[in-house]
């Protein structure tokens, strides 16, 4: 198994036995990973596995029934958003959610500002925050550059999709947790999205979840893969292992 | 304008301050002739008007209710007029400790609210509203109850003194337009992103790192030091406060100012006030009738646009640009498809 | 001891006509998110209704009453649904709870201007008397109020578990988009709560007006006390409004004897103020889990 190969380096999330049930709908059903730093781990699952439901749990969106999350060793169950994100954990969701009313550049800016200075600073201090120079970049990176002054509801969904990929990123972040990323945008800009991650991941070395529909998209950009079904992690392993897992294979094409 | 709040990075000239400088320049001029009824009824506009922008930050940029603006005005004013009239101090010292005592009553009412729900807010501000009312009709002591404080003096500063009308309509414009600036730089600033950003979506904003409960805390708390700082204005202007006109309908009125004005935009208030303050007497000549020609006036315009007229003129602006891009963007598309091309 | 019992139920009595309040409240908030401020005058304006009736087209008294409830249904049920509801619901709470202020100004000058200035007597259902029960002085009025209001309630209450229609309506006001899945007609439902809210504004109108006068300015209070009863009891359950209704007329009238007139209504604000704290939900009501 490849959980081997992975001894001695470091955990920087931890899931242990967590739970969540929805008065007698058991979501989550006592699921256990470790994400290793630098790592992409892809999270599959059919729908309605508890995948996007762990995804909030995890990330203090929602109370855990049971169970616990520990980030560099150091437990932060049911901690908020806020919180996580100030130390250094980042996300998307699975729909999409840019500031429509707010340009492509101002988007990007807010993203990272609360990462910037003092708050009397962010009133007192610069418009931007010192950042449009960062945006600049990663609006150049993700290949939106012409939309920077644009309204973010404006632009096209999959435009609006690499946006909040974007948006993930600009405060820098050490573990990013990405909810459908590939979902609903077209074959070209699949390819850039998967090779942008890459990328991200190589020279910042940051760790990243991945939950996604797309097998290809998936098995091509992680490391490593856990398949959740019906609340329970059913398998984890290298993408080729999976691919060839019989459970794997039966939760996906056997009902 | 909303859309010139958000893009003002982009645009050249800002047409918020533009419009608010001309303005000022208009009304520094507006009462010369108009008598003292017409100079009144002018002030009495730019103090709701500061009040109702205030509110604007709390409802129209942070999205949270406010039931009690009038409240914090009330409590501006006999803090101004107690500080004046009775103890004899400066009428800047009395300003600030309006804005000030509002602060943190905002902090003290919204800390509790906030931790529960948003829409909370509401229902706490509206008991302390009615609460606040009752303190200020029943402690004869402090406010001299339905008698009320009489003889509030005038501010006069570094011997400058603004007695006359008309002298205290200047002043009262000058101080609109620093508190407008001040307010205009805010929502500009990284703090009114976060504002924005949190109206419209608190989910995503907090796992960007936004915290909103302090982000709304402090909109509703810097928006109840307006109405502190608007109390203020008030006292002297009337020269005489009751507690009548801080009562619960009186919050209701300021936030139908924010409301039919447009709220989250810049200068809605100011046009929300004017209704508000000068439509009445508009239509004084209806007799007792002017109530009635209000309300049908207000339904009226909230069922054609529910976004209120600013809201109903970047509609139409909008509706404008959106046929002149999606021209321009079909162009556009017709050479990239042809550029496409393998 | 005696006296409180007096109090009590004196007490109860006017909850009651507030829990009808409340419950209307309740059920357009819940089916159709709209705050309505104009609920208070809701309740005024059909016993101004009748006494125009009486008084300047020398209607007799039932005659009145019907055509003054049907005009008041058609009006504030049917036509507030479609004409200020509709038209707003899509833009959200606040211009339509700002537009229902606009609602209740009108309604209140409209009052004062067609009909009077000043407060005028409404035939009682009742005679006026008092009984005694384990000593205590009751008034007949109080219990006839009472009474009717709990049967009302209770007629509501079995309308909306008991029958077909009335199971719709409550799986519309709890969830429109599941209830339209399962085939329930939402559209209709939730006119069906107008004309209901419009219905209990009637009977609250009819059972309030002896005991105070009727006044243009009467729907301050009552919707006062109608909001507050529907935060205190719990804002997402109808039995909320009507437990809220009745402890605010408990606290109201025991307030007004035991503490100073002054600060008389200040004590249900206080108890709003320590549900918030203590028990957002409501002292009735169900917490929701935070919807992600």
């Amino acid at each position: 198994m490849s959980m081997a190969n992975r001894q001695g380096l470091t955990k920087v999330l931890e899931v242990q036995g967590m739970k969540k049930h929805f008065g007698g709908v058991k979501a989550v059903d006592g699921v256990s990973f470790d994400v290793y730093e630098g790592e992409i781990l892809g999270l599959i699952g059919p729908n309605g596995c508890g995948k996007s439901t762990l995804f909030n749990c995890i990330l203090g969106q929602l109370p855990p029934t049971e169970g616990d999350v520990k980030l560099d060793g150091v437990v932060i169950t049911g901690r908020a958003p806020t919180e996580l994100n100030r130390r250094g954990v980042s996300r998307t969701f699975q729909l999409l959610q840019v500031f429509a009313n707010l340009t492509v550049l101002e988007n990007l800016i807010l993203a990272g500002q609360e990462h910037r200075g003092s708050m009397l600073k962010r009133l007192v201090g610069r418009r931007d925050a010192g950042l449009t120079g960062n945006a600049q970049r990663m609006i150049d990176f993700f290949k939106l550059g012409h939309l920077a002054n644009e309204k973010a509801g404006g632009l096209s969904y999959g435009q609006q999709k690499l946006l909040d990929c974007a948006m993930a990123f600009m405060a820098g972040p050490r573990l990013v947790l990405l909810d459908e990323p590939a979902g609903g945008v077209n074959l070209t800009m699949l390819a850039s999205l998967k090779e942008r991650l890459q990328a991200i991941n190589e020279e910042t070395g940051a760790t990243f979840v991945v939950i996604e529909h797309n097998m290809d998209f998936v098995m091509s950009l992680s490391s490593r893969v856990v398949v959740m079904a019906e609340g329970k992690v059913l398998a984890v392993g290298l993408p080729e292992e999976i691919r060839s897992n019989a459970k794997v294979i039966e939760a996906y094409l056997g009902h | 304008m909303k859309a010139c709040i958000t893009s003002a990075a982009t645009s050249r000239i800002d047409w918020n301050l533009a419009l608010l400088l001309i303005a000022a320049l208009i009304l520094w001029f507006a009462p010369v002739g108009m008598g003292r009824y017409g100079t009144y009824v002018l002030t009495l506009w730019l103090v709701m008007s500061v009040a109702a922008m205030g509110l604007n930050l709390t409802l129209g940029f942070a999205g949270q209710i406010s039931l009690a603006q009038a409240a914090f005005l009330g409590i501006g004013g006999y803090a101004t007029a107690l500080m004046t009239a009775k103890l004899g101090l400066g009428w800047l010292s009395a300003f600030a400790v309006s804005g000030l005592i509002c602060f943190f009553v905002g902090v003290l009412l919204g800390f509790p609210a906030l931790r529960v729900q948003h829409h909370y807010l509401a229902f706490v501000t509206l008991a302390f509203s009615t609460l606040c009312w009752l303190v200020m009709r029943n402690e004869e002591w402090l406010t001299g109850g339905v008698y009320g404080i009489a003889n509030i003096p005038r501010p006069s500063i570094l011997g400058m003194e603004f007695k006359s009308a008309l002298a205290f309509h200047r002043f009262v414009v000058i101080v609109t337009v620093a508190l407008a600036l001040a307010l205009w730089w805010l929502v500009r600033s990284p703090w009114g992103r976060a504002f924005q950003a949190l109206r419209e979506n608190p989910t995503r904003a907090a796992s960007l790192g936004v915290n909103v409960r302090n982000y709304t805390l402090l909109a509703f708390a810097i928006g109840s030091a307006y109405g502190g700082f608007a109390g203020s204005l008030y006292a002297p202007l009337v020269q005489f406060i009751d507690p009548a006109p801080f009562a619960l309908s009186q919050s209701l009125i300021l936030l139908l100012m924010v409301i039919i004005g447009g709220s989250g935009y810049f200068l809605g208030p100011f046009l929300g006030a004017l209704l508000a303050v000068a439509l009445p007497e508009w239509l004084r000549f209806t007799g007792g009738l002017y109530q009635i020609f209000f309300a049908m006036a207000v339904l009226l315009l909230l069922i054609v646009s529910p976004s209120g007229i600013l809201g109903f003129v970047e509609k139409f602006a909008a509706g404008r640009r959106t046929r002149a891009a999606s021209a321009a963007r079909a162009a556009a598309a017709a050479t990239l498809s042809e550029g496409a091309k393998p | 001891m005696v006296e409180l019992l007096q109090l009590l139920v004196s007490g109860l009595a006017t909850g009651a006509i507030y829990a009808l309040a409340a419950v209307g409240f309740t059920l357009v908030w819940q089916t159709s998110q709209t705050i309505n401020f104009a609920q208070g005058d809701f309740v005024m304006l059909p016993a101004v209704f009748v006494l125009m009736g009486t008084t300047m087209f020398g209607l007799p008294l039932w005659v009145a009453i019907a055509l003054a409830s049907l005009i008041f249904i058609l009006l504030f049920g049917v036509g507030f649904k479609i004409a200020i509801v509709d038209p707003m619901i899509r833009h959200g709470v606040l211009p339509l709870a700002i537009a229902t202020m606009a609602l209740s100004i009108l309604m209140r000058e409209g009052a004062k201007d067609a009909f009077s200035a000043e407060g005028q007597t409404f035939p009682s259902l009742v005679s006026d008397g008092n009984i005694s029960i384990f000593g205590a002085v009751v008034s007949l009025q109080d219990l006839a109020v009472f009474a009717v209001a709990v049967l009302v309630i209770l007629g509501l209450q079995a309308f909306i578990t008991r029958t077909r229609l009335g199971r719709q309506m409550q799986a519309t006001a709890q969830n429109a988009d599941v209830a339209r899945i399962l085939g329930v007609p939402v559209a209709r439902m939730i006119l069906l709560t107008f004309v209901i809210n419009a219905a209990l504004a009637i009977i609250a109108s009819f059972l309030i007006s002896p005991i105070y006068l009727v006044k243009f300015s009467n729907g301050e209070l009552i919707g006062a006390a109608a909001f507050n009863a529907a935060i205190v009891g719990g804002f997402n359950q109808i039995r909320g409004a009507i437990g809220g209704g009745l402890i605010i007329g408990v606290v109201d009238n025991l307030a007004a004897r035991y503490v100073s007139t002054g600060y008389r209504a200040a004590f249900p604000l206080i108890l709003l103020a320590l549900v918030i704290l203590l028990k957002p939900e409501g002292l009735f009501g169900r917490a929701e889990e935070r919807k992600v």
